[in-house]
């Protein structure tokens, strides 16, 4: 499908809608891989690729849900180079750091920021896609090309991480550098990657 | 039925987009992802994906 060329209009239409996703794409990227740099480059491997593809974006659709598919897919590929190991770039993030007005205990996002990190890949990006962008379990799991049961578990096992995580202030320093941990990712990683999500299947 | 999160590139900031109805399910962290995802969603835009995006389409 798809396969007639885009009239000019709707090319113009493509570029917008692709303009107005890019915050988007650099906070979703952001919490996949940490440092703002990396994420950005992410970002930018994601727009060529997307502009590159698309012909096989149904004008009517979610921008956002179709370009994070192929951000996610780029962050996979560039994951199993060991582009990123889930370095935490402390300075960008305390940066950010806001602490919610009226709350006795602020939440610091730094804190929560690197306990995500630590999350194993697939629980990262279920809870990222629910909790932070909005996209209801059923968009999530088209995303990430798998069933809604599947998301719906992996964000609440997630939660449940975070929470102990932030409960008791284990969160760990740099345990994405330790190589158990890096290797226990990398082989997560494969059984994500195997469900490629909705791009590489129309 | 898909519930109605918004899935379009510009979201609603602030308030309409807290769900109320999973308020009491929600732990407190849930609305510090949203803010880790919003500050990096406000922050003004890098010159590099200004030229970028002026840049696709003279590549066809």
């Amino acid at each position: 499908m798809g396969s007639e060329k885009r009239t000019a209009s709707e090319k113009a239409d493509f570029k917008r809608e692709l303009t107005e996703v890019v915050p988007h794409l650099r906070a979703f990227a952001r919490g996949l891989c940490g440092r703002a740099d990396m994420a950005d480059d992410l970002v930018q491997e994601t727009l060529l690729k997307a502009w590159a593809a698309q012909e096989r974006f149904q004008p009517g659709t979610s921008m956002r849900a179709w370009t994070f598919v192929i951000l996610r897919n780029a962050y996979l590929t560039d994951m199993r180079r060991n582009r990123f190991r889930g370095e935490y770039d402390e300075t960008v993030a305390e940066r950010v750091l806001t602490a919610p007005a009226g709350q006795e205990e602020p939440i610091h996002l730094s804190d929560m920021h690197r306990a995500l990190l630590t999350l194993p890949p697939e629980r990262r990006e279920a809870l990222l896609l629910v909790g932070a962008g909005g996209f209801s379990y059923e968009e999530a799991a088209n995303i990430c090309g798998c069933a809604v049961g599947t998301i719906k578990s992996r964000v609440g096992r997630a939660r449940a991480t975070l929470n102990s995580m932030l409960a008791d202030g284990s969160i760990p320093k740099r345990s994405i550098d330790d190589d158990t941990a890096h290797r226990a990712i990398l082989e997560e990683l494969d059984e994500v990657a195997a469900g490629q999500g909705m791009a590489s299947r129309n | 039925m898909t519930s109605p999160a918004p899935s379009e590139g510009k979201l609603p900031k602030g308030n309409d987009r807290t769900s109320t109805s999973k308020k009491e399910s929600q732990p407190e962290w849930a609305n510090g992802l949203r803010q880790l995802y919003d500050s990096v969603v406000d922050e003004p835009l890098p010159d590099t994906f200004k030229d970028l995006l002026s840049k696709l389409d003279s590549k066809d």
